[in-house]
């Protein structure tokens, strides 16, 4: 069985309470950096783990921890991004649903590292029932002395808040995240002044999503080397997955990174393979924004290497031949899979879920989502094709906020990939629009 | 349908509980309590009235036009009346792969409306919502906080029978 960090007592009976998490020796880490150790100490473990953002972005932690402002009597925030919005994630749904207490625990060891007092889990408002599950765990911790005043005695003091968003994708973006914190509406900030000097309140913060939070535990106990032992190259660590999509067994898995897509797709540990019957035709590996790969760049990249689980392989060959890693969002498409439906179905997403702060991303992706449209029902002409191409090029790089550019890579990439399936659309336009028509001309694996 | 009563007033607990979510925030920073006060609302009333926000503005003591842009911008809120159940069908790729279109053509055909409609006997109103972090189990949608999934024609029936009882 492979390394697991963060799920191995997951099935344990209880676990969700505080009394069965303790007995698996849980809270051991909190007891550990509070009674032995400095709050430097605890950033400088987290360093030494070589952890990598888990929220999409694969920012080091320690390094980000390493940023936060401390002037004096200004008050420092954590936030905990649990607005889980991403298509094809629910990693973080399913962490706080069965182990509330890790993510409680994460989050007291690491605002304790950073000299945080208040601290707040954003969690998105559809899983209010979740965010029931974390304020009773909180109530417990409360209860046995490991959060609210003088926490073990030690004159430290940790509040947690469980915050509810109102549903809006945009509200992951860190700073639209602490705009909608404050009560507002959640159009992301212009940059700088960065969160780590300028956030919540315009006092310096940390935000880091739900699964880096809950890696600390095992950091502080079992220290920052040991962490980094696990993994693969800069790819330190295990990382959950979210598979979604035609397999065997759709769920969320621990991976140690490293792991090749192959064993990932098709063991009975992970995904079991592709329905029966069935043959793989396309892949996201890292959520709805990262480029959608062939069935010929999934298992081996363009070099012919084994593709792996890990930030560096998934995004060798770059955006011509690669992807990312992102979020773990990993959905698989096989040949019954239409890839111009659901690319216009991504369009409508990311044009529904703009701010429309910038109009490169507010008018292009409205105008991308209407170009598919009229491709995926039989309008379209083939200079669509090259438009679209030229749409997604307008809007990256020239947003506020990474969503101008996570709309425009999953098209892109799709025209990449896919063209002759887009000119199937045009040419064969009666065919193409009926319920469930798919292109069979695509090469399969 | 749930009518606004006048004057707008929460419950006791209600009150309570939303004097608990203000405490919560720094002094002064009592407008982060908007987004969990409306849905506190939400839950009373069904949906968020502009009385409703008024009401809010004058507890957070914030202006009205703060609660309207923000009740405005997430999808959440119900700016309108609704149905005694929302159903906030998924219609975003995952579940799309999952079959979720065709059982969402049949939701709708079962119970004779569009998104955005609401049942004559007003029981039901469907709601198009993005993904909901839900994607391996999908089909899904979500019923005020109750998830349900892996949603086929058969289960839709015996949700929609017991949510008519
Ligand atoms: C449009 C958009 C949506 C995002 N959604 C999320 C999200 O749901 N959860 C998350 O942790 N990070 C999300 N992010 C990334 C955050 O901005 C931020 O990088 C992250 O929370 C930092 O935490 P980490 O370093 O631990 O990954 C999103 C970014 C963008 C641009
Ligand atoms: S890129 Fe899009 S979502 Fe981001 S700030 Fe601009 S309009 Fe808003
Ligand atoms: S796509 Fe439906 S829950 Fe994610």
């Amino acid at each position: 069985m492979a390394k697991k960090i963060l799920t191995e007592h997951i099935n344990v009976p209880g676990i969700e309470t505080f009394e069965v998490y303790r007995k698996q020796g849980g809270y051991t880490a909190v007891e550990k950096a509070i009674k032995t150790m400095t709050p430097e100490e605890v950033v400088e473990e987290a360093k030494k783990s070589g952890i990598r953002g888990r929220g999409g972005a694969g920012f080091p932690m320690g390094m980000k921890w390493g940023f936060l402002a401390k002037p004096e009597g200004v008050p420092r925030y954590l936030v905990c991004n649990a607005d889980e919005s991403e298509p094809g994630t629910f990693k973080d749904h399913h962490l706080m649903k069965c182990l509330p207490h890790l993510l409680i625990e994460g989050m007291i060891v690491s605002s304790f590292a950073l000299g945080a007092n208040k601290s707040f889990i954003y969690v998105r408002g559809e899983l209010m029932y979740v965010i029931r599950i974390l304020e009773k765990a909180i109530e417990e911790a409360k209860a046995n002395g490991f959060l609210g005043k003088n926490i073990l005695g030690s004159g430290y003091d940790l509040e947690l808040v469980v915050q509810p968003g109102g549903g809006a994708y945009i509200c992951g973006e860190e700073t639209a995240l602490l705009e909608s914190l404050e009560g507002k509406r959640g159009n992301p900030r212009n940059k700088p002044p960065f969160p780590a000097v300028k956030g919540l309140y315009q006092s310096p913060t940390v935000v880091n999503n739900v699964e880096s939070i809950a890696n600390m535990p095992w950091v502080i106990n079992h220290g920052g080397d040991a962490y980094a032992a696990i993994g693969i190259g800069r790819s330190t660590g295990t990382k959950l997955i979210s598979a979604s999509g035609h397999i065997q067994k759709p769920g969320v898995y621990e991976i140690e990174l490293g792991v090749s897509v192959d064993e990932f797709l098709y063991s009975d540990e992970y995904c079991g393979g592709i329905r029966k019957g069935h043959h793989l035709k396309a892949l996201v590996a890292g959520g709805s924004s990262v480029p959608i790969l062939p069935a010929h760049l999934i298992t081996k990249t363009a070099a012919g290497e084994d593709r792996l689980m890990s930030y560096e392989s998934l995004s060798d060959g770059g955006f011509a031949t690669g992807t990312m890693l992102g979020s773990g969002g990993f959905i698989v498409f096989d040949e019954t899979a239409c890839i111009v439906r659901n690319t216009w179905n991504f369009s409508r997403f990311y044009h529904h879920e703009s701010c429309g702060q910038c109009s490169p991303c507010r008018e292009g992706t409205g105008w991308m989502e209407k170009v598919l449209h009229r491709i995926e029902h039989g309008h379209g002409s083939m200079h669509d094709i090259d438009l679209l191409v030229d749409i997604a090029k307008k809007i990256e790089g020239n947003t506020i906020c990474p969503l101008g550019d996570a709309s425009a890579w999953p098209i892109a990439s799709a025209v990449r990939h896919f063209r002759e399936e887009f000119e199937w659309h045009i040419t064969n336009p009666h065919e193409a629009s009926q319920p469930g028509a798919v292109f069979m001309g695509a090469v399969l694996a | 349908m749930t009518e606004t009563p006048n004057p707008v007033a929460f419950t006791p607990e209600r009150l309570a509980k939303v004097k608990e979510i203000i405490a919560r925030y720094p002094e002064g920073r009592q407008k982060s309590a908007l987004l969990p006060v409306l849905h506190v609302a939400q839950e009373q009333w069904g949906w968020v009235s502009s009385e409703v926000m008024d009401y809010v503005a004058d507890i957070l003591s914030i202006k009205p036009v703060e609660v309207y842009e923000v009740a405005s911008f997430y999808t959440m809120y119900h700016l309108d009346a609704v149905g005694k159940h929302v159903i906030e069908y998924c219609r975003t790729g995952p579940c799309c792969l999952m079959g979720g279109e065709e059982i969402y053509d049949y939701l709708k055909q079962k119970l004779g409306i569009q998104a955005g409609q609401t049942t004559s006997d007003g029981l039901f109103t469907i709601k198009e919502v993005e993904c909901l972090a839900a994607c391996g189990w999908g089909p899904v949608f979500q019923i005020r906080e109750k998830f349900y999934m892996n949603l086929t024609r058969e289960r839709v029936d015996e949700i929609i029978e017991e949510l008519s009882k």
